[in-house]
């Protein structure tokens, strides 16, 4: 069973735990600048949103790569970057609808959630201290709802 | 089934590998033009500045990919198609049949058209063959005139500088990449290619070129006179067409497709960037000669080939661009629409410039230089025609608040 990140808005305080543990994963850094999650503070409505990428089936970032430079992992459903194929070119990055696929300037390559591929599960979720972010079962995640903005502009979805 | 594909870039490559996925039973074969292994042009501005080797312009990277998928790649160049016989004559004399057929042949350099543009030292900047070429007489010191300050011609610099050259760039309009960037945006890029030490005329283009003792003497006229140890052409490109003279074939800027990318002869399609397909914005038609476009409508394209009825949504402008390091982009209708809005950040001094354009409450287009978090959530704000409601006069009050917006407008969680 494929599993995703579920991000519950309404459990998630702002405290940015997911940010460093995600930096610290991936970059064994405490910046969050660097972190591939992010967590979005709404002041109006005083609302901290967590938001990643959701594996999308479209996949935008893998199929716009000119180098091959983004695969599927097949267990867990994540498009992985692979640092040394990726150039930097950055296509991904404006190719993503959602903008979750972004340039870091110190490797000159892209980076984006992979879930962790190669560690026991998302640091982030362990990180979390109030459930605002879960690993689930990818049926349950709701998240057939952010990948409904997908389907609307695309009725062919990448998986043929 | 009997798919040929003409042309191994993007388009040809997603197309193929797509067929395979809907057609298990299908015989595929990909024309390579070129004679390369299929590769990215993309990638060609890394190749030059050492950071990768040519292996690493590939579009697939992994050992026997295209064998594991049965996917022949013949290297000849199409000479001519024949829609009545569903044949197409190769360069190598032999000639290959077909059910279904993919024009794919993507573009190639404009070249000025000027006395002298034929002569050895003169050279574009498009394929791997140029690249080498390039690379070749890019020594330390060397001097080089280029033509051309678009895409291509900025996205070389780094390279080229990084090889120690002495670098001139020619620009015929006022500013650079006007096809993508306002002039506010334009302006940035020059001062920053300037700060780096790059020479940029502008107004100013060639009558000719002439070679003295092997060096290129480039006439810009009044009796100036640039030597060049090598010149570059860089001033644009035209879709590769010119084998299809005869074929039924209609072909207005690019071949003319329908959504579901087949031409005016049933069973021929084309994808990428000979293929004129319809903006999503505007709804006129047009070449829109980028990556994610012909990858795009590669897949489309295939999935009609292999009987899976399939449209492409229509197309939308944008691209990303580095200049000796400095990032741009620039999306949909960047230069805005009559009745519309817009708002903009400039902060030269960090080099830092974000333009929003609106149409009611709905973004159309943006230029940036500058910012590179999050800037797809431009796209998904544009292609996805998303009402920005209470987002649109908080957009124009601080523009960098695009990804807000979008998890706020686009997908109601803020």
């Amino acid at each position: 069973m494929q599993k995703s990140l579920h991000l519950d808005p309404n459990k998630c305080t702002g405290c940015l735990q997911c940010e460093m543990a995600c930096a610290w994963e991936n970059h064994r850094s405490f910046t969050i600048a660097k972190s591939r999650i992010k967590v979005f503070t709404f002041h109006e409505p005083g609302r901290f949103v967590p938001y990643t990428c959701t594996q999308c089936d479209e996949a935008w970032c893998m199929m716009a790569c000119p180098t091959d430079a983004i695969r599927l992992d097949p267990v867990t459903g994540a498009k992985v970057v692979l640092e040394p194929s990726c150039v930097g070119c950055k296509v991904c990055t404006i190719a993503c609808p959602f903008g979750t696929i972004n340039y870091v300037s110190d490797t000159g390559k892209v980076q984006k959630c992979d879930l962790c591929v190669g560690a026991s599960g998302p640091a982030c979720e362990k990180a979390c201290p109030t459930g605002a972010i879960t690993y689930v079962d990818a049926d349950w995640t709701g998240l057939d709802k952010m990948r409904q903005w997908a389907g609307k502009t695309d009725t062919n979805p990448a998986t043929v | 089934m009997r798919h040929l594909i003409v042309g191994s870039g993007p388009a040809g490559v997603v197309a193929a590998e797509t067929l395979r996925k809907a057609d298990p039973a299908a015989e595929i074969t990909i024309l390579c033009g070129e004679g390369e292994a299929p590769y990215s042009r993309m990638a060609i501005p890394y190749l030059l500045k050492g950071d990768i080797p040519e292996a690493g312009t590939h579009l697939r990277k992994e050992p026997g990919h295209y064998d594991r998928l049965r996917i022949v790649l013949v290297k000849a160049q199409a000479q001519s198609v024949d829609t009545a016989a569903r044949t197409v004559a190769l360069s190598s004399g032999s000639s290959l049949p077909y059910d279904r057929l993919l024009i794919a042949t993507g573009s190639r350099p404009s070249l000025e058209k000027i006395p002298g543009i034929d002569l050895p030292g003169v050279h574009a900047c498009w394929t791997l063959a140029d690249a080498r070429a390039i690379l070749e007489k890019a020594k330390p010191g060397a001097r080089v005139v280029q033509m051309g300050a678009g895409f291509v011609g900025c996205i070389i610099m780094e390279g080229l500088l990084s090889r120690g050259v002495d670098l001139t760039i020619l620009v015929r309009s006022g500013y650079m990449v006007r096809r993508m960037m306002n002039p506010t945006a334009s302006g940035l890029l020059r001062s920053w290619c300037e700060a780096k030490g790059v020479k940029i005329l502008t107004h100013t283009q060639p009558k000719g070129l002439t070679s003295v003792d092997g060096v290129l003497q480039v006439d810009l006229g009044e009796g100036r006179i640039l030597p060049a140890d090598f010149y570059l052409s860089a001033v644009g490109v035209d879709p590769n067409l010119g084998f299809l003279a005869g074929s039924g074939i209609e072909i207005r800027q690019g071949i003319v497709v329908d959504p579901n990318q087949q031409s005016s002869v049933p069973g021929v399609y084309a994808a990428g960037d000979v293929a004129e397909s319809v903006d999503c914005l505007t709804g006129q038609r047009g070449v829109n000669a980028i990556q994610p476009n012909a990858v795009e409508q590669g897949r489309i394209a295939a999935l009609n080939m292999a009987g899976r009825p399939a449209a492409f949504k229509g197309s939308l402008v944008f691209n990303v661009l580095t200049t000796l390091g400095l990032v741009s982009s620039s999306f949909g209708l960047w230069e805005g629409v009559p009745g519309g809005e817009s708002t903009e950040v400039v902060d030269p001094s960090h080099w830092r410039y974000l333009n929003l354009q609106f149409d009611g409450e709905r973004l159309v287009g943006a230029n940036s230089v500058g910012f590179t978090n999050h800037v797809g959530a431009l796209r998904g704000l544009i292609e996805g025609r998303v009402k920005l409601g209470v987002w649109k006069a908080r957009l124009m009050q601080d523009p960098t608040q695009v990804m807000q917006a979008y998890l706020g407008a686009a997908q109601k969680l803020g």
